[in-house]
């Protein structure tokens, strides 16, 4: 009966979440009504222009803003602050770049799980470095390393602290085509084993589509919000290559594309920028006139 | 045919390797030589012409002949001094066995510090002064960097006590460590107090403000980092804040130590405390025709110890800081 329950109620639920900024002409609505139920192990993309409030609503998630309205119910307990049961991989990897991989990594497991001998922290350190397949690096400060290999220790930083949910924010947005291709493999090859729950802002419409099992996709700001939702129901694992030519993922991608283009549709082209410039001079003549 | 091709090229490169590199060292070694030599020629030049009531002043040569002085007046009293306890031990030696419940004493030898001596009651001087600032700028600059609060309500007395001079300060310190450091037997004499303290005064606000601004400056990343793995107050301030604001102490540390180091001369002056400004005053005051060579070679020291201690500095911060790229100059 409990169990039954359990499972109805969902893993991470945002509710009516919506915050406003102070600014010095009065609050300013970034997000408004965002409701979100996410099921546990579920792969989530967050896309929309820049600008719209995706970052916002991963920082309410992580617990480092906190939202005007509404709210967010993690597990049956209320988010409102962050912690590490919501790791984040930030954009600019933001390792500490006076620590060594290693010791980035095990300054989260030290942190996250105290009561661990310290042959089970070097084992745990080892196997998540293991994992984004760093640990030839252990030893490296984050200078010593390339783009992607920093934002593989990132990862393995978050994946250390165990979490329920994890968070990524533009995590491959700095990174060249290539490397942005290999760690998506490895994330979903993560993905497959330990079956986290992700939320994952993207820019990038391959990848939202490749990664995810939905899509969610949100409108312009002010007052953004969640647009529409697109489930993913491309088997995996996943393979770039076999689905290149796969028409469902290639309608997938469409779909994407037209929300992003045609309904959200953020910046105009610029002959349209012209002929509304030249509108509006003649309006202006009419009206001297 | 490759190999034919193949030589020229390395002879090409390795003149064009060369080339620029031996240029690089004659700019390197000779033109610091060419600036001073230039300089020592104007100084003899404008010495010739320049009388003042204690004679000539001081040329190059002259100052170089007080410098060998100074060197054979420390010698001397040195070997006095080593006399001054050999000649108490033999005499101490002939008391015990006459009499052997005699507790033999040794006296201090009470000749006047030479040059020497002087420095190195500079240097003490300085070291102390700057550490009691440091100790005091550095936790209070954290504080100041981490909660704006604190900041605003300290900002307007730092604006307020920076620019003071230390000459300004010197009369209250000395009058209050006269009313305040009461002993009957002084494990430190009035004048060090006095005069570290008022170099502590002078050089906590370099430290204090480059700390306060490393620490408010840190990458927002790294603080949500900290908030994500929830650090208490005390690792958050020992694994992320310090480490990130070490090239902005540093920064500060070697402010706060050349301001400490110009303020430590004028205080010894006016607090006697037997230092390279004692012996500056000294010499002033003494008035004989050496006087002036004398002072010069003061001010050529205290120009090159400045130089040291801020080069040490470096070495330290290159040693203690992560950010090995950063341009330290």
């Amino acid at each position: 009966m409990k169990d039954n329950q359990m499972k109805n109620t969902p893993h991470l639920e945002l509710t009516q979440v919506g915050i406003d900024f102070p600014t010095p002409k009065g609050p300013f609505t970034a997000l408004q009504n965002v409701n979100l139920k996410i099921k546990k192990g579920e792969f989530i993309s967050l896309i929309g222009h820049s600008g719209c409030g995706k970052s916002t609503v991963l920082n309410i998630v992580a617990g480092l803003y906190q939202a005007t309205t509404g709210g967010v119910i993690l597990d049956s307990k209320e988010v409102n602050e962050p912690g590490p049961e919501r790791a984040v991989v930030f954009q600019n990897h933001s390792l500490l770049p006076w620590l060594s991989a290693y010791k980035n990594v095990e300054l989260a497991v030290k942190q996250t799980q105290k009561g661990r001998s310290k042959k089970e922290i070097k084992e745990w350190v080892e196997h998540n470095l293991e994992l984004v397949h760093m640990s030839h690096a252990a030893d490296k400060l984050p200078a010593e390393i390339s783009g992607g290999m920093k934002q593989r220790v990132g990862i393995a930083r978050a994946l250390a602290m165990e979490p329920k949910v994890l968070l990524m924010d533009e995590p491959f947005g700095a990174l060249d085509a290539l490397t942005r291709a290999h760690l998506q493999d490895s994330v979903m090859e993560i993905h497959a084993e330990l079956g986290n729950t992700v939320i994952m802002i993207t820019h990038d419409v391959d990848e939202a589509v490749l990664l995810s099992d939905r899509i969610v996709m949100m409108t312009n700001g002010p007052e953004a919000t969640i647009g529409e939702i697109l489930p993913i129901e491309l088997e995996r694992p996943r393979n770039r290559i076999a689905l290149a030519d796969d028409p469902k993922y290639n309608h997938y991608r469409s779909e994407v594309l037209k929300f992003l283009y045609e309904k959200q549709r953020k910046v105009e082209s610029v002959s349209e920028h012209k002929a509304k410039k030249v509108q509006d001079k003649n309006t202006k003549e009419t009206d001297v006139a | 045919m490759i190999k034919q091709n193949a030589i020229p090229t390395i002879i090409h490169q390795v003149k064009g390797f060369q080339w620029p590199n031996i240029g690089q060292l004659l700019g390197a070694a000779a033109l610091p030589i060419v600036g001073i030599v230039v300089f020592l020629g104007l100084w003899s030049l404008m010495a010739k012409n320049i009388d003042t009531s204690l004679g000539q002043f001081p040329g190059p040569a002259a100052v170089w002949e007080q410098t060998t002085t100074l060197v054979d007046e420390h010698n001397a009293q040195m070997d006095k001094a080593d006399k001054f306890y050999e000649r108490q031990e033999i005499r101490n030696a002939a008391r015990v066995a006459k009499d052997p419940s005699y507790q033999p004493k040794i006296r201090a030898f009470t000749g006047a510090p030479t040059f020497f001596q002087q420095i190195w009651t500079s240097l003490y001087t300085v070291m102390v002064g700057f550490i009691v600032a440091s100790l005091i700028a550095i936790p209070l600059g954290i504080v100041c960097g981490l909660s704006k609060n604190a900041y605003t309500a300290i900002n307007p007395l730092i604006q307020l006590f920076k620019p003071v001079s230390p000459l300004a300060w010197l009369p209250l310190v000395t009058m209050v460590v006269s009313a305040v450091y009461v002993s009957s037997d002084p494990m430190f004499s009035k004048s060090f107090i006095t005069s570290a303290v008022t170099v502590a005064l002078c050089c906590l606000w370099p430290t204090l403000i480059n700390t306060a601004v490393g620490v408010s400056s840190i990458d927002k990343d790294l603080l949500n980092v900290s908030k994500v793995l929830r650090l208490n107050a005390l690792s958050h301030v020992t694994t992320i804040v310090l480490p990130s604001s070490i090239p902005a102490i540093f920064t500060g540390l070697r402010l706060s130590l050349g301001i400490g180091w110009m303020v430590l001369i004028a205080a010894e002056m006016l607090a006697q405390n037997p230092g390279l400004g004692k012996f500056v005053w000294d010499e002033f005051q003494n008035g004989s025709s050496e006087s002036l060579a004398r002072i010069m070679v003061a001010v050529l020291t205290i120009g090159l110890i400045g130089f040291i201690l801020d080069r040490v500095m470096l070495v330290i911060q290159r040693k203690v800081s992560w950010d090995k790229n950063a341009v330290l100059r």
